[in-house]
Formats: C-alpha cells, structure tokens, sequence
C-alpha cells in the first residue's frame, strides 16, 4: 500500500466487472459479519425457549430464556452488587498483572541472570491449577481481596509476562546495531527500541489476560466461598445452587459471560487505537 | 536552503581519514573472516568493498563501525572520533515511528530534542527527495522510498563516513540505478566519505572512485583499482566506451580474486 497519488485516481476510467463483483462481496460480508452471528444467536435462544416449553421442563431443572431475564431485572438488586464486586477484583487483578507481567519481563530483558533465575517460577505458577493453589493461599492470606486478587492474578500474569518477554527480545538486529553504533544507553534501546517492539506482542498478552483476569476471579470466589463482605457473582452462583434457584444461577452465568465479552472488546479496542497507524494486523490492502 | 557540508578535494590531496593496518578477524567458531587486511581510507573517497559472498567485506564494515574488535592488526581513526552513519541492506527503519521522527532517531540517542534539529532532518528528507513524506509511516512508502530515509537517517547528523552495506541489493533495477545516480549527486552535496559494500561490478564501477576487490575463504585485500572518471557521472557516463572498459578490468580484477580462491 502506499500514497494516494491524485494522479493515480481512475477518474472516467470504467471498473471492471471483476472489481465491481469484488467490491459487491466486500460490502456483502461487512453486513454478513454482524448479521450471522446475531441471527445464530437468536435462533438458538428460540430453540431453548421452545425446547422448554414443548417438553415442559420444570424451571428449577433448566427455566426458559424469558424466565432468566425476567430473573436478571427482578433480582438485579443482588446480582449488580455481586457483579460490581466481581468486576472489581477481575481489573484490580488485570492491572496488577499489567504491572507485575510488564515489569518482569523488562526485569528479565535487562537481565538474563535473572530471566534464568525466575522464568522457571511462573511457569510452574501459570501450569499448577489455581483451584488447587487458592485452598493454600486463602490460608496464608487473612485478608480476603488480597487472596481473590492474588488468585486471580496468577492466572492472568503469565500470558502479558510471556508474550512482553517475547516482543521486548524481538527487536531487528540491525536496528540493534544501529542504536550500538549510535551509543544509545540501555534505558534509550528499551524505551525507544524495545518497548515499541514488544507492543504488539504486549497487547496479544493483554487480550488472554482480560479473560483470564475474569476466570481467576470467579475461581477464586469459588474457592473462597463464604459471604460477608466482597459476595461476587461467583458466591451469587453457589448460594443461589444450594437453594436450588436455578433462574438466578443463570441470569448470574449470563452476567459473567457478557462481562467477559465486553473486557475482550474494550481491550481488542485498545489494541486497535494503540496499533492501526503502524502494525501489519491493522492494515487493510487495497488489492 | 544553504548546504555547509564539506567539500571534496580531488584524489591525491586527501586527507587520511581511517587506516586499517593488517587487520585479522578470526570468529570463536574458527572461521578466519579477514586477513591481513589493510585499507587507507581518505576524507571524500568514495570506496567500493568488491567481492562475492563470505569474502569478509560486510566484516569489515562491522570492524570500522566498532561492533566488533579485530583479533589482530590495528583500526586508527586520523583525528577526531569515529563520526559514522551506517545504510544497511534492509531499510531498518521502524514501523512505529513517522518518516521524521525515523531520522531524528540518531539526535534523539545523542539527546537532543526535535526542536532544535528539524532543519537539519527537514533538510536530509529534502536531499533523498521525500520532504513531503515527512509524517508517512514506513509501510506507506515503496522499498526505494524507505531506502531513501534510511540514506537520510545515515547523513542527518553529517557523519565525516558513511558505510553502506550493499543498499541496494534487495531494490529491482530501474530503482537500483536511480538511487545509484541520486546517490552520487547527493554524495556530491555533502562530501561525506563512503564506504560501500556490493557484489556488483557495474554499481562499484559506477559510484566510486577506489574499488577496492577482495577474495574469499579468508577473506582479505586482491587488488585495488582506481576510478578515474570524474564527477558528476550521470546517464551518459553509464553508456560509456569508458564506462564499458572499467567494467571490464573491475570484473576480470574480480574473477582473479575468485580464482585465486577456487
């Protein structure tokens, strides 16, 4: 791609049959893209009302879609709380894992000591199960936004400590060269060469963590378990289970889902303003 | 605009700039890279490294830019510290940064602000021909193009040598020879000195004035050969009978190098 050159612009030149048929299925699939996927879940949600209807599931074995959003306005008293709660810890537990993946990773790139010493530790983090961590931490940890927080956060820092310790090393070699010769310090290389680099790579990171923040958080409230002070929608889920009030599990699930959705969209947002100028995966071609 | 870069003086009066006295370069692996290489280099040459692959030239260049040290033998710089901007054969630019900003990067690592150098960048975009490229990303411009802000990158802070690692080798043809004739006017503007690295007869014949051949597996000095036609050269100095003649003595210089291998 380069330049519009006014020169260049077709003016009374005819376009072809060929560009025309192409241009008709590039608009055809920018209405295709949002329609199919609205309409597939529309149709699903007639299926499971109809489902329940014609075999006359009782609700408190599977309640119809109309049942569920009826739930969600009816006890959206307790269920916006809970999804306050469980959205604080989910960003707290994103940005202290924007801090702490970021900041190992830079740690790391200015030393490869201590990429050496300490890699070897978040990986065996990021592969043991957090359910099978949280037990211990929330013995450890009297305070119980701490626990959830550093929960949550084991699962989301790996994904940003990687993919940032990836996009800081993977800097072109000449331009290496190039800082070398121009006597660039380190501080100079990392924050005009690599940080520039690792960006891409970063926002990648960003992405998984947005949903892994979510996933922490509800583990860990799982885990956690107990009311008072700090109920999520995770809590919501349980207490709402053992009274057998299958509706609000739902509309809690439904929650937590959409929550998810929308974290992935803001951040893929993010990536886009911070990466359309400059990055191939933001490039549309025109040929 | 004013240009206050240096002026070339004609061949026999230059000063000497850089001296590579027997220089070796051995890698850890055990590969001899350069032999007892000795290179003169003089203010305003415009010196071709002529060779095929693996004949230590692109070594050499590494050397006198100080990336690396040299096993044995001496690199002396004559007054003055080593002041050098490097084109590599790809553009390297980077992909974040505007066209501008790509050539305020060695001010920028020198520390000083945008401010008080955008004549001396607005300036170099002028002289490779993209001023009005100044705010384009890299991704907008054709290889020639991001070629061209590297030569302006490279001269921006008016280096008393450039080094060139064969530039233009990646550009097709008819690119190839413009940059070539806009490099030589440009080279005309700012009396900087050159070094360029090419496997090319035809481009070292056609930009410098001392071509100096080297041999592979070790690479080191054959001969040197000197360009005696003077600038500017253009268009009908590529159509020349004398032209043709160089060419010939570079390319028969360079197969005896070759042989001298096989």
């Amino acid at each position: 791609m380069s330049l519009a050159d006014p020169a260049l612009a077709a003016g009374d030149t005819p376009v072809d049959a060929d560009e025309l048929a192409r241009a008709r299925a590039r608009r055809r699939e920018r209405v295709l893209r949002w329609l199919l996927p609205s309409v597939t879940v529309a149709l699903m949600i007639v299926l499971w009302d109809r489902v329940v209807a014609w075999n006359e599931i009782p609700h408190y074995i599977l309640p119809g879609p109309g049942l569920v959003a009826q739930t969600l306005v009816k006890d959206a008293p307790i269920l916006l709380p809970a999804l306050g709660v469980t959205l604080q810890i989910t960003l707290m537990a994103l940005a202290v894992a924007v801090v702490g993946g970021v900041g190992l990773a830079v740690l790391f790139s200015l030393s490869r000591w201590a990429e050496m010493c300490f890699y070897p530790f978040a990986v065996i983090l990021q592969v043991t199960p957090v359910v099978s961590i949280a037990p211990l931490i929330f013995i450890y940890v009297d305070n119980r936004l701490a626990g959830l927080l550093l929960c949550a956060w084991i699962v989301a820092f790996f994904p940003i400590l990687s993919n940032t310790t990836l996009g800081l090393n993977s800097t072109d070699h000449n331009l290496r060269d190039l800082y070398r010769i121009y006597g660039a310090t380190r501080w100079q290389r990392l924050r005009y060469l690599q940080i520039p680099t690792a960006l891409p790579y970063f926002l990648g990171g960003l992405r998984i963590a947005g949903g892994l923040s979510l996933i922490g958080a509800v583990v860990a409230e799982y885990v956690a378990g107990t009311g008072g002070i700090g109920s999520g929608l995770a809590f919501r889920i349980l207490e709402a289970g053992y009274r057998l009030n299958i509706p609000r599990m739902f509309a809690a699930l439904v929650l937590i889902a959409l929550t998810g959705v929308v974290i992935f969209a803001v951040l893929s947002l993010v990536t886009h303003l911070m990466l359309h100028k400059w990055h191939e995966s933001a490039i549309k071609r025109e040929n | 605009m004013v240009v206050t870069w240096r002026k070339p003086k004609p061949l026999g009066e230059r000063a000497k700039l850089l001296e590579m006295a027997a220089v070796d370069k051995a890698f850890a692996g055990g590969t001899l890279a350069l032999r007892e290489m000795n290179l003169t280099v003089n203010e305003g040459d415009f010196i071709s490294l002529l060779g095929p692959s693996g004949c230590g030239k692109s070594t050499a260049l590494r050397l006198i830019a100080g990336l690396m040290h040299p096993t044995r033998g001496q690199i002396r710089w004559e007054g003055g510290e080593a002041e050098i901007g490097v084109v590599f054969q790809e553009p390297t630019l980077m992909p974040w940064a505007t066209v501008e900003q790509n050539v305020y990067l060695p001010f920028r690592l020198k520390g000083q602000s945008f401010v008080q150098v955008r004549d001396d960048i607005h300036l170099a975009l002028k002289l490779v021909g993209l001023e009005k490229f100044a705010k384009a990303y890299p991704r907008e411009l054709s290889g020639g193009m991001k070629m061209r802000v590297s030569i302006a990158r490279a001269m921006v802070t008016r280096p008393r040598l450039i080094l060139m690692d064969e530039p233009f080798a990646a550009l097709d043809e008819i690119t190839r020879h413009k940059l070539n004739k806009d490099l030589l006017e440009l080279k005309e503007k700012i009396a900087s000195t050159v070094i360029f690295v090419t496997h090319s007869v035809f481009e070292s014949v056609f930009l410098s004035d001392r071509i100096v051949v080297m041999a592979a597996r070790p690479g080191r000095v054959s001969t040197e050969l000197t360009v005696d036609a003077p600038y500017p050269r253009g268009e009908d100095f590529r159509t020349s009978a004398e032209y043709a003649a160089l060419c010939r003595t570079a390319s028969d210089a360079l197969h005896a190098a070759m042989g001298e291998t096989a």
